[in-house]
């Protein structure tokens, strides 16, 4: 059994699952305050990172401005496509808010390929060592910076709801929309507000993940594969997503190593999340930390 | 008052029988059959293209009409059917070639075979619903294009399956004129078939889970039975779909069942209008016309100056994939009762034209 290459593996495992978490919660946000299960969050990824590539290259910022162009523009994207496409649906069956998402994620992904190409670009070179070592692992730069916004984000996510008035009011909204409307608070600012947030947080990721892989359009594979953890964790639960990400994140880097250590089934590492996500929905469709539906009659 | 050609103005039904039949007048009747007859005669004046267009509109649309008799009639969402398309397609051609079964029985054999791995993922349908079922059915889909990857016993892996032509009493249907009846009747038959069965107790308790699942359980209705039964038949139409599309072109690979397939099936029905089963059709032919539409615009464009612009043409695939969501979007948004609603509508207006009231 080979040990070094197993840590190694849970290391990534657990950087990777931490990004899953970042973008679970996006999803969790959304689901949250609006209701609606965002099958585009993958290209929210995909749209931050080829923006800040452009502003980058094209623009030839430094990369904390242009990373700061492109989360002001996410933002203003997120809040946008809240008001023109999403607004209508409120109230609506669920296979439309379904659809209507899967329509922006494929209308997004085949802009994105027609302005920017097929082919994987990268980044110009942001840190100055690629990788460093600790404790004998070695570990990318991208990637130790990625777990640091991670957790700042995490952070940051949890002082916002907890202390701040907006914070605030889209609790209120999530635990009953009527109520919250009678005392005051804008539904529709705080829907607006979640996509924006969800935007930004997930163009954040998305650059992240762009530094290390180069952008491409497999980056929104990352909104697909962000399911099965926030099945796990529980559709409405931040901190489940949080523990759903980093469990899938370890998870199929184990299944990788079992498989590519015994097995030889091979693909392992990419369909592995969607049995456990079949296993969970049967046994525990709410997952570790959703609220049950309980329907009245 | 079956003797009636019109229609009163307003709901006169005072039969059960009334209330349940397909055609509501003779001439409706009369027109349908007419149009039937219409379509065996079309390979006369219809050239090899558009013939290519109608057998694609027919598997397509019987695949369509599966997943509408999952999604607009029983409410269950399923984001693979694009994957279950595929597995008739190699189920089909994988007893052809390894059992030597004829293809005719091959691809009825094909829809049960699909039938059965429906089920066996429609199985968390029966705990779960709404979007969780979304979820479990997007799984499945990854979930059946990997075991296509994977089973080269019977997929033939990397390299596809290839399919014999459809060949009846030593006949073999393997031009673009003949494999069209074919298609036909398999497409005449199945939308038949999915009429009747929902006339049909079955067709009823599906519709009662999709409008108050709690009062149909009330009433006396399986829903873990009717959900899996639902899954079954949908996979069915998928499978028969899938085995004609792999018999006409005579060769499976599996790029092409991927969840845009999905996707594409789901559009088909939202387009033409959930629970409806002449929408189903009208969906499928407007999404098969898309792109073609699309082609020929692009055609135009470049005799003109805007030709010049490489952007449009070289973009044409991502225009094609672009057209597709916008559709969606705009349908979901200005149309979510789809074309099925638009027909009666301007029906309705025509019918009483000056003097609607």
């Amino acid at each position: 059994m080979n040990f070094e290459l197993l840590t190694q593996l849970i290391v990534n495992g657990l950087i990777v699952g931490l990004l899953y978490g970042v973008i679970g919660m996006c999803f969790v946000l959304v689901y949250k305050s609006t209701k609606i299960v965002n099958f585009a969050q993958g290209e929210f990824l995909l749209i931050g990172a080829w923006v800040c590539w452009a502003a980058l290259v094209y623009l030839q910022l430094p990369f904390f401005l242009g990373f700061i162009l492109t989360l002001c523009f996410m933002a203003a994207f997120g809040v946008l496509l809240q008001m023109i496409v999403l607004r209508p649906m409120i109230g609506e069956p669920i296979i439309s808010v379904i659809m209507i998402t899967i329509g922006l994620s494929i209308f997004f992904q085949a802009l994105m390929k027609w302005i920017f190409g097929v082919s994987p670009q990268s980044y110009p070179q942001v840190f100055d060592t690629q990788t460093i070592n600790i404790l004998g692992l070695n570990i990318e730069m991208a990637y130790l910076m990625s777990t640091l916004i991670a957790i700042v984000i995490m952070g940051a996510f949890y002082l916002f709801f907890k202390y701040s008035k907006h914070g605030l009011a889209m609790r209120a909204t999530a635990f009953d929309q009527q109520v919250a409307q009678s005392l005051g608070i804008s539904v529709k600012n705080v829907f607006a507000m979640s996509w924006g947030i969800a935007a930004t947080v997930s163009a954040t990721a998305g650059v992240v993940l762009g530094m290390v892989n180069g952008v491409s359009d497999s980056l929104s594979i990352m909104g697909i594969k962000v399911f099965p953890a926030v099945i796990l964790g529980g559709l409405d639960s931040i901190i489940g997503a949080i523990v759903g990400g980093v469990i899938i994140g370890v998870l199929e880097n184990v299944a990788e190593f079992v498989d590519s250590q015994y097995l030889h089934i091979g693909n392992m590492y990419d369909i592995a999340p969607f049995y456990v996500l079949l296993v969970i929905l049967w046994f525990k469709p709410y997952g570790l930390f959703g609220t049950k539906d309980i329907e009245r009659i | 008052m079956s003797s009636l050609t019109m229609r009163p103005c307003g709901d006169f039904r005072t039969s059960y029988k009334q209330d349940n039949t397909i055609f509501e007048t003779k001439t409706i009747r009369l027109m349908a059959i007419a149009s039937i007859l219409l379509l065996c005669t079309a390979p006369l004046f219809l050239d090899g293209y558009f013939l290519t267009l109608c057998i694609q509109i027919s598997y397509l649309g019987i695949a369509a009409l599966g997943l509408n008799i999952l999604v607009g009639y029983t409410g269950q969402i399923s984001l693979g059917h694009g994957a279950f398309f595929g597995f008739g397609a190699f189920a089909s051609a994988w007893l052809n070639t390894s059992f030597h079964i004829p293809v005719f029985l091959s691809i009825p054999l094909a829809g049960f075979l699909t039938m059965g791995v429906g089920m066996m993922f429609g199985l968390p349908a029966a705990r779960i619903k709404g979007l969780y079922l979304a979820i479990a059915t997007l799984a499945s889909q990854f979930i059946i294009e990997d075991f296509f990857a994977r089973a080269d016993w019977f997929s033939g892996g990397p390299y596809g399956a290839s399919a014999a032509p459809f060949s009846l009493f030593g006949f073999d249907f393997d031009t673009d004129q003949s494999f069209y009846y074919v298609a036909l009747f398999a497409l005449v038959t199945m939308f038949i078939w999915g009429c009747n069965l929902m006339r049909s107790r079955d067709g009823r308790a599906f519709v009662a889970i999709r409008d108050h699942y709690l009062s149909a359980e009330i009433m006396g209705i399986k829903l873990n039975k009717y959900r899996l039964l639902s899954f079954g038949i949908s996979s069915f139409y998928a499978g028969i779909g899938g085995a004609l599309y792999a018999h006409y072109l005579g060769y499976v690979s599996a790029e092409g069942f991927t969840i845009f397939m999905s996707i594409q099936f789901l559009a088909m029905i939202i387009i033409g209008g959930l629970g409806s089963i002449k929408g189903t059709l009208m969906g499928v032919i407007f999404m098969v016309l898309l792109p073609e539409v699309l082609e020929s615009g692009v055609g135009v464009l470049k005799m003109t100056d805007w030709g010049n612009i490489p952007l449009v043409v070289d973009g044409l695939a991502y225009i094609k994939e672009m057209a597709i969501g916008l559709v969606i979007i705009g349908f979901l948004i200005f149309e979510p009762e789809g074309l099925a609603h638009r027909w009666a509508q301007i029906k309705n207006y025509w019918k009483f034209y000056p003097f609607s009231y």
